[in-house]
């Protein structure tokens, strides 16, 4: 499938949405889905289903234990989706991913092991404004107990990171430089790599949140270069209750272990225990297997649809959405130009309160998402309580851009 | 939906009988509701036998809080203190005419929340104080 082919069928048809039952519901009667909200979790492809319920009825089995032939499946099974995401994000060593509930978890597991060693009352940490609250409050908690300070990169009123504030705050030979790729709320694509060389060339080490940009496009642990990469299965079709942390071998060994139990050991004495290598030192207790199992899935088919067709496809409807956004009465859309964000659409509707307008789009079956989207410090910064969201996936399709404007005229009729 | 945003809601939210802020005031609470930042505060004047004399709301939110914030002032003016410890999740909802599911009844309980933490002088709204019917 080439990336011409699938701008030519997104006005009518999608190739993709056959294959996600979901899409055939209708929220009620006579009224079908329109789902855009896969910013906050994406839906689930047949095969990923399918693997969870062929795992339970066949294989289920704890792993890592016992040599019966389920558990030999089971632990086959799991590592391999671990196999696959080292694939998928191009990580030097399969080692080097430690199976997490989520993104939030992943973030938490750096501030609690690594931070809590390596960081210091004083030292500095770079967020930026634009950040989730799972990448905001761990190192606020961390601060708390250990005095580090926290800065922030801020957000320019394009919705882009203003690198001079960067530059300045490099200066002062921060510690650790955490932020997102993609942002959940403006869609801004930050630029990874500049940014992450820069902090490498004070010492810095770099952790991304990859949530929202590991669904949507090629992410190159090499070629990004930088030391942790956190994101979630339920973002990229996968299940929920499964995640990643991805971070650099060397630093990984030289971290203290997370929670403590089961599978994370070596050897365990009545009062001490030594950890288990990598990546089992991080994964106490029984693993979410079914998940790994449907996880597994979820990456294959990505990958046999391919990361640059569904970032080109989405590249595609963000653009459209934009120009017919833009023709709403009183609509105004947060963050840049659509070359310079994902499939993510936040915007505010003039005298309109979103969930009202939420509440309206959803009498039409589109389910988009209101409130601060887990970013009230973004929120804060641009002085608006609340905005819509409509964000964008493989299985959507202009059309259903072309309903939500019908709708958002819907609500303007009704309130202005 | 249709439903949901009867005239009279839309009515409200627009064109509000009670907002602003009173000062004086005798009682006064303000809070939020965490899942989408809705907030309203309210302001109370009551008299030496315990009636409300005057009420105000002021804040920002969805058309369902802030109606249901007008509409809730509007029905406790002149009524007893000690009346408005009683009232619960029914009553606004029989106010606001609608049915509602459980993330917008959040919305819509904001109002009676914030005034009945008020009224009972504590240091904080909790779900509690609205529930029963
Ligand atoms: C940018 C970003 N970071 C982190 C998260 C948290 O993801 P999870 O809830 O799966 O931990 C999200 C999802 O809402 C997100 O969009």
């Amino acid at each position: 499938m080439t990336i011409q082919m699938i701008n030519q069928t997104t006005a009518w048809e999608n190739i993709f949405r056959k294959d996600f039952p979901i899409l055939d519901r209708e929220v009620k009667p006579g009224i079908p889905l329109i789902y855009l909200d896969s910013a906050a979790t994406s839906q689930k492809p047949a095969v990923v289903i399918d693997t969870m319920d062929r795992y339970y009825r066949l294989t289920n089995a704890n792993i890592h234990r016992g040599v019966h032939t389920l558990a030999e499946e089971a632990t086959a099974m799991y590592e391999s989706s671990r196999e696959k995401v080292a694939k998928f994000i191009h990580a030097p060593r399969t080692r080097e991913v430690i199976f997490t509930r989520n993104t939030t978890e992943s973030i938490n597991l750096v501030a609690y092991t690594w931070g809590r060693k390596f960081l210091n009352a004083g030292d500095l940490v770079i967020l930026t404004e634009m950040e989730h609250h799972s990448n905001l409050v761990p190192w606020q908690m961390l601060a708390a107990e250990k005095g580090i300070r926290l800065e922030f990169i801020r957000v320019d009123d394009q919705g882009e990171l203003d690198q001079e504030s960067y530059h300045r705050l490099l200066e002062q030979h921060p510690k650790l430089v955490s932020f997102t790729q993609v942002s959940n709320v403006l869609g801004t694509i930050n630029p990874v790599k500049v940014m992450t060389d820069q902090a490498h060339e004070v010492g810095a080490v770099v952790l991304v949140d990859g949530a929202q940009s590991a669904p949507h496009m090629k992410v190159d642990m090499q070629d990004l270069g930088i030391d942790f990469f956190a994101f979630s299965a339920h973002k990229m079709l996968g299940p929920t209750a499964i995640g990643v942390l991805w971070g650099r071998e060397d630093l990984l060994e030289a971290m203290p272990p997370f929670l403590g139990g089961g599978d994370m050991i070596k050897r365990v004495y009545l009062r001490s225990f030594s950890p288990n290598e990598l990546p089992y030192k991080f994964e106490a207790g029984t693993s979410a297997i079914a998940e790994a199992a449907g996880f597994g899935a979820a990456i294959d088919y990505l990958n046999s649809v391919g990361m640059d067709t569904i970032a080109a496809h989405e590249h595609d409807l963000v653009a459209y959405a934009m120009e017919q956004l833009a023709m709403v009465r009183g609509l105004r859309i947060l963050g840049p130009e659509a070359d310079k964000r994902g499939g993510v659409t936040a915007f505010t509707l003039e005298g309109v309160h979103p969930h009202d307008v939420a509440q309206v789009l959803d009498a039409d079956g589109i389910a988009v998402r209101a409130g601060h989207h887990c970013a009230m410090p973004l929120h804060d910064r641009y002085n608006l309580p609340a905005t819509t969201r409509a964000s964008y996936y493989l299985y959507n399709t202009r059309s259903e851009i072309d309903q939500m404007v019908v709708s958002l005229e819907k609500v303007n009729k009704l309130f202005n | 939906m249709d439903d949901l945003y009867r005239e009279v809601i839309i009515e409200h939210y627009k064109n509000p009988d009670h907002r602003g802020h009173l000062d004086p005031y005798d009682i006064s609470f303000e809070d939020e509701n965490p899942l989408c930042g809705d907030h309203i505060r309210i302001d109370l004047r009551v008299n030496g036998e315990g009636l409300v004399t005057e009420a105000a709301f002021d804040g920002h939110g969805c058309a369902i809080s802030q109606a249901s914030a007008d509409l809730l002032l509007d029905s406790i003016i002149g009524k007893p203190v000690e009346e408005i410890k009683k009232l619960t999740k029914n009553d606004v909802l029989e106010l606001l005419g609608i049915e509602l599911g459980p993330v917008r009844l959040k919305c819509a309980l904001l109002s009676l929340k914030i005034l009945k933490a008020g009224v009972y002088g504590l240091g904080e709204a909790s779900d509690e104080l609205v529930e029963g019917d």
